[in-house]
């Protein structure tokens, strides 16, 4: 079969499975007598071996069984969850996403499972009542034992049998073994199933129909079966065929099949198993409608997981379509064009001057604004994707530093631009690892300080204007302001004399100094030096701002500023002699008028008195080497007043032109390195504006 | 055996050049440029190519001859390369030719006042014509952006 096109199917739900898995394995931690959590726990891992059996990931498959046979053990009440089984379950996890991972990098899903198995294994051995329904499922046995866990029935075979010798047709049970030299013990099988069929019929086989076919059994088979002769004449035709060692044929009656019924009852344990096998063929086909519609599903009974689970997805089937990324792009891309045109056509039309145009290009512009906003929201995916792995990563943290912290999640919904999403991951792993590391407490020093014992970090997102703050906020020591100006100066990030005119935010900015760490030791979480510095250029190239702020003894709190969107943004149009620039709109507080004798010479540099503080003034014309303006020669001149972080500066402008949406393109890899330029832009006229980078101007 | 390969044919300071007609994107008309502040001087700036913006650069400034006003004549030809797209500002592109690999020479140290490394070869075509084929990874090279060598023309 052609397994390719099933393949990121495949992946996408494996990794949403494994999510769910690591959520519900959270909740469950908190709430370990829940047994609701632990049925969802379970469908997500019996889906999961399902899909994985079927896609031929064999060591996938096999370690979900075996957590499948733990989780049932607990669901069942015959097992209480402890923290031994809680890591070894995370462990697997672990380990399944790390064969997930392998898959997705081309490879073939194989792992090193048989240590985690055995682990598995031991704890649902380990517990002596539920001791044989895990174990049951080893080789054929050849004893007759009707209560044997493989050959029971279910209830609707029972009644076929029932029926059938109320009916007066003799039912029997038919253990057939095969010599041990037979070549094709296939072909007698077939052989006896075809003697069987021509004269009654088989009403279950032990092992299945296929297997045998396949020649997937030892020696032996068994079967249930309704004839129409009887016992002798049967055994007369079986024997007829050769290289059978020998065939046991043992008369059923509604005595022993109310025996068979009783034991099914008694060891329910073994029917499910055998049920679940059935549903697990069912389970690959339903998996990808079921999968979404399995988590809200309410947790029920629980003896027909499969089954339930493909109902769910037939009737709640999700209204949403995977669509890849690259055609979103391509689509923003085109829709970028059209922003191009109609910048082009309102200029047109404003030259032109004819009403019905006007108002023709006036409902266009409406009508794109509209596709732009449904354009860029196509793009949007909840920061969730980002943050539902922090809690799994938390509590591993949190563990393996003797601390206790509560991870608080708030805004996960909120919804960021696809190529942020994908940038932010880092930064925030790190800053949070920074938190949980640095921030929060040791138990005892929490309990000295008079807080209680486990520690909180707060993740919030959420919405403001054009940007998205997400703020990671613990309540553990805060920053200790002295030790880092102290170390700030032994590293030669600030001088001593510097370092007095500092104020506490800027203290605390001293953090993301490049080389700089707080930590006694290094330890392996963070600590290394090269963190806080590599998040801020990360966050900085996504065109967003980190800051902190800090109370001594009360915590910590990071915010990060991010654009709702990379791709098009408002900015103000700028002219500067024959040259058109762009500036972010966001970075500008607002735009005034110089007079040449407000500028005054401080030190050397000039500066111009704004709203009773004095501020720096750039001059573009020069910052740019503008071949044909020169702002000495004004006597009025236009100023944007811009700022980076509590910053301002004024920089002087020839002519403002306008605020335009404008789309952000780069200048492509041959010319970088190019400080002031952030990147370019086309306008409506058809040529190409150099967007200013306003953090460049400020120093 | 000789392999056989197309080239497309360009001008500049009167001579032929030649670039293998795989690496052409395409040839366009001169149209405004936008300066780019702080790149060296041969770097023209940037173009709008139908949405997409290509910095071009003067390849006559690139290779030390001396600059002239672009003419009706004039051509950007864009070319894709070591990963990057970039223009280049000709005095005329009017030809495609058919070359043979036998019939190109290693070219000698200084070929029309351009340095040997930028050029991967020499073609006799024609009656009598002289071709100078680029070496394009070289022309690109981002390295020596700064380091302009200058040859009298």
């Amino acid at each position: 079969m052609e397994m390719n096109q099933y393949l990121s199917i495949f992946i996408d739900e494996a990794g949403e499975h494994l999510q769910a898995l690591n959520e519900n394995m959270l909740k469950l931690e908190q709430a370990p007598e829940d047994i609701s959590i632990v049925q969802v726990i379970f469908r997500s891992a019996h889906t999961l071996k399902g899909m994985s059996a079927s896609m031929g990931f064999e060591d996938l498959a096999s370690l979900t069984h075996e957590m499948e046979n733990v989780l049932d053990l607990v669901r069942n009440d015959k097992l209480k969850m402890n923290g031994g089984i809680f890591d070894t379950l995370f462990q697997c996890l672990d380990a399944l996403e790390a064969m997930v991972q392998d898959i997705i990098g081309g490879g073939t899903g194989s792992g090193d499972v048989a240590g985690l198995v055995a682990q598995l294994k031991a704890i649902v051995s380990g517990e002596p009542a539920a001791a044989s329904p895990a174990e049951a499922g080893g080789a054929a046995s050849s004893e007759l034992s009707l209560v044997a866990a493989h050959m029971l029935l279910d209830q609707y075979q029972l009644s076929v049998l029932r029926q059938s010798i109320e009916n007066g047709n003799p039912v029997f049970h038919i253990e057939v073994t095969i010599r041990s030299d037979c070549l094709l013990k296939a072909v007698r099988a077939y052989m006896v199933f075809d003697a069987l069929e021509r004269n009654g019929e088989v009403v279950k086989s032990h092992p299945s129909v296929q297997e045998i076919e396949q020649e997937q059994f030892d020696r032996s088979f068994s079967v249930y079966y309704i004839s129409r002769i009887d016992q002798e004449q049967l055994e007369e035709t079986l024997n007829r065929v050769s290289e059978l060692e020998s065939v046991v044929v043992a008369p059923l009656d509604l005595e022993s099949l109310a025996e068979l019924d009783q034991s099914r009852e008694a060891s329910n344990q073994e029917a499910m198993q055998a049920m679940k096998e059935v549903a697990a063929a069912a389970a690959p086909a339903a998996a990808p409608a079921a999968a979404p519609a399995n988590r809200p599903a309410a947790p029920e009974g629980g003896a027909r997981p499969a089954a339930a689970a493909s109902g769910g997805g037939g009737s709640a089937a999700p209204r949403t379509i995977r669509v890849d990324i690259d055609r979103l792009d391509s689509l923003m891309n085109l829709f970028s064009e059209l922003l191009i045109d109609r910048v082009r056509l309102e200029q047109l039309a404003s030259e032109v001057r004819r009403n019905d145009l006007t108002e023709t290009v006036e409902h266009m512009a409406r009508v794109s604004s509209d596709l732009q906003n449904i354009v860029l929201k196509l793009r949007m995916v909840p920061v969730d994707s980002v943050f539902n792995r922090f809690p799994r990563m938390v509590r591993d943290l949190a563990k393996s530093l003797g601390k206790k912290v509560d991870l608080i999640v708030t805004g996960a919904e909120t919804e960021l631009d696809r190529t942020v999403i994908d940038e932010i991951g880092d930064p925030l792993v790190h800053l949070i690892r920074n938190s949980v590391d640095h921030g929060v407490e040791p138990i005892e020093d929490r309990i000295a300080a008079g807080k209680s014992e486990s520690g909180t970090v707060h993740l919030r997102a959420f919405h403001s204007g054009n940007h998205v703050f997400i703020e990671i906020e613990d309540d553990g020591r805060g920053i200790n302001r002295p030790k880092v100006l102290e170390i700030a100066i032994k590293r030669d990030v600030v001088s001593a004399e510097e370092a007095k005119k500092l104020s506490d935010d800027e203290i605390n900015m001293l953090l993301f100094a490049a080389g700089f760490s707080t930590a006694d030791k290094i330890s392996d979480i963070s600590g290394r030096g090269v963190g806080l510095d590599v998040v801020k250029s990360k966050i900085e190239s996504l065109g967003g701002q980190v800051s902190v702020t800090s109370n001594p003894g009360t915590g910590t709190k990071f915010s990060i500023q991010l654009p709702l969107t990379l791709s098009i943004i408002s900015a103000m149009l700028v002219k500067l002699g024959s040259e058109k620039y762009a500036f972010p709109l966001s970075s500008i507080v607002e735009t005034a008028i110089a007079k040449r004798t407000d500028i005054r010479e401080v030190h050397g540099s000039r500066m111009i008195e704004y709203r009773k503080a004095i501020i720096p003034v750039v001059s573009l014309a020069q910052l740019l080497d503008s071949p044909d303006y020169r702002d000495e020669g004004e006597q009025e001149t236009e100023m944007l007043v811009i700022r980076k972080g509590d910053k301002l500066a004024a920089v002087l402008v020839d002519e403002l032109i306008g605020q335009s949406e404008i789309v952000l393109k780069t200048l492509g890899k041959y010319l970088t390195n190019l400080d002031v330029v952030s990147g370019a832009t086309i306008l409506g006229d058809g040529q190409v504006a150099l967007i200013v980078d306003p953090n460049a101007l400020i120093k | 055996m000789a392999e056989e390969f197309k080239v497309i044919v360009f001008t500049l300071a009167h001579e032929e050049y030649g670039i293998e007609v795989d690496k052409v994107r395409t040839i366009e008309r001169m149209s405004p440029v936008t300066r780019v502040p702080k790149t060296p001087p041969f770097v023209k700036g940037v173009i709008n190519l139908r949405g997409v913006v290509v910095p071009v650069i003067d390849l006559r400034s690139r290779f030390g001859l001396a600059e002239t006003e672009p003419t009706d004549n004039s051509r950007i030809i864009i070319v894709a390369a070591n990963d990057l797209e970039v223009g280049f500002i000709v005095d005329a592109a009017n030809d495609v030719i058919d070359l043979t690999s036998d019939a190109v020479e290693t070219p000698p140290e200084v070929v029309g006042g351009i340095k040997a490394k930028y050029l991967s070869g020499v073609a006799k075509f024609g009656e009598d014509r002289l071709l100078i084929l680029l070496n394009l990874s070289e022309v690109l090279n981002r390295s020596e952006i700064i380091q302009l060598e200058q040859f009298g023309a």
